[in-house]
């Protein structure tokens, strides 16, 4: 009998180990909660660092898992453990027996408007990063004034390395997203002056110092080291952004058509709501807890519950793709184990 | 006699919107590696004229960039070219030649002070 693998959440981690998978024969059924494939990805235009188009990555995804069974616009209503399997109750009144979970439900992007005096919400020249993203792919963003764009300021770190928001992790893949971002909109706007507000530079994965040179050498985007302290409008609808130049060690503000908050990656409340019908444990970050952070990252203490992607901290997009592969490949050498 | 007050002083504070950038732009045609600079500190660290007079030529480029011409020509008068800046700069950036080419593009219409 083919194994049956239930994969809680459809984005990429999900979608790429369904398709592995079904590689090896088994039978993975997805559980999704919202009426598309593709999670956060989906929205995104392109990805870093060779700028392959989002969608070409999720059409392949999609097609390659396509044989499994997808449930879409379907929550999990209820999880318990019989004697060696799990009894997985789905809001559309079906249940699944299963001996393998395999938790993808990835992240939530930090909701800007948390932080007020970045003034998400307040000011239609404060977008985020993945406000940005979608005008990338359908242009269609009533606070972009493609007429006006003189400058634009890009905030890193925005709910990420900060306590006060109870976010002390840094998200990983803001800075390189904001030099990505910055380069495209200065492609659109090449006479516009562009601002990086950052904090520290982060720049861990291949290539990505390539991109930050390029951005500074090649497209002359200004990198600010410091932390923006407030937003504020002034009577012709532009922004003022004011900051400490820290390299400098003095104040400094500028005036600008558009400001692009980078939010961060937070725990999504759906990987916790999950977690606790299993009594899975949360980390201190807020995301769910792996059995450790070295060896076995897609482990859970539980049998037979495994993770991937996001939804144990922040992550590249390669990074889930290869820990979707990971964490089938130990969930058929278990199977084989057993066997 | 009262102790406590405060006097105007100038802000020093730094307004890009007035930053004038025509001869950073002058200066990045010359020498484009000018906005490579990643304010490591390995330059002035190693500077000797650093350590008596606070020269730094991070901290020059950076005031070119902030407008902060008259302040960033001046601590360039205390570099004596050894080169040493350009000896331990991870990113490769020919120090020496650039303060050369800031000496050239920013002195005759700043004026000599």
């Amino acid at each position: 009998m083919k194994e049956i693998i239930v994969i809680i959440g459809g984005g990429i981690a999900g979608l790429e180990a369904a398709s592995q998978l079904l590689k090896l024969g088994y039978s993975p059924i997805i559980v999704e909660k919202s009426d598309h494939l593709g999670g956060h990805v989906s929205r995104w235009n392109k990805l870093f660092p060779d700028m392959t188009p989002a969608q070409d990555l999720l059409s392949e995804l999609i097609m390659s898992s396509k044989d499994a069974n997808i449930f879409l616009n379907t929550a999990i209503s209820s999880m318990n453990r019989l004697k060696d399997s799990y009894n997985i109750m789905l809001s559309n009144g079906i249940s699944i027996i299963t001996k393998y979970i395999l938790i993808t439900t990835g992240f939530r992007l930090f909701d800007a408007s948390k932080k007020e005096e970045y003034g998400y919400g307040v000011y239609d020249q404060v977008i985020t990063n993945a406000d940005l993203e979608h005008w990338f792919n359908n242009g269609n963003d009533g606070r972009i004034d493609n007429s006006q764009m003189n400058a634009i300021g890009f905030v890193h770190c925005v709910g990420s390395r900060d306590e006060k928001a109870r976010n002390t992790q840094c998200s990983k893949v803001c800075c390189i997203t904001a030099i990505k971002q910055a380069i495209e909109l200065k492609e659109r706007f090449p006479d516009a002056q562009i601002y990086c507000f950052y904090m520290d530079l982060r720049l861990f994965g291949k290539k990505f110092e390539d991109f930050y040179i390029k951005a500074q050498k090649d497209f002359g985007i200004h990198f600010i080291r410091g932390r923006v302290s407030e937003v504020s409008e002034n009577i012709e609808g532009k922004v003022i952004v004011k900051a400490e130049d820290t390299l400098a060690g003095k104040p400094i503000k500028v005036t600008l058509d558009l400001l692009v908050l980078m939010s961060g990656m937070v725990c999504n409340p759906d990987s916790t709501r999950t977690a606790g019908m299993m009594a899975l444990p949360i980390d201190s970050d807020g995301f769910l807890k792996s059995s450790d952070n070295v060896f076995h990252i897609t482990s859970s203490p539980k049998q037979g519950i495994y993770y991937a992607g996001a939804c144990t901290g922040p992550k590249t997009v390669p990074e889930t793709l290869a820990e979707a592969r990971s964490a089938v490949l130990e969930i058929h050498s278990h199977i084989i184990g057993k066997e | 006699m009262n102790v406590f007050g405060f006097k105007i002083s100038p802000s020093s504070a730094i307004d890009m919107d007035k930053v004038d950038r025509a001869r950073f732009e002058e200066l990045c045609r010359v020498e484009p590696d000018a906005v490579r600079c990643m304010a490591c500190g390995s330059c002035s660290a190693t500077c000797p004229a650093s350590a008596f007079s606070g020269m730094s030529i991070r901290k020059v480029l950076l005031m070119l960039q902030r407008g902060k011409e008259k302040d960033a020509f001046r601590m360039m008068r205390n570099c004596m070219l050894c080169g040493k800046c350009t000896m331990v700069c991870p990113r490769g950036i020919n120090t020496r030649h650039l303060i050369l080419s800031i000496c050239r593009i920013y002195d005759d219409k700043e004026g000599k002070q």
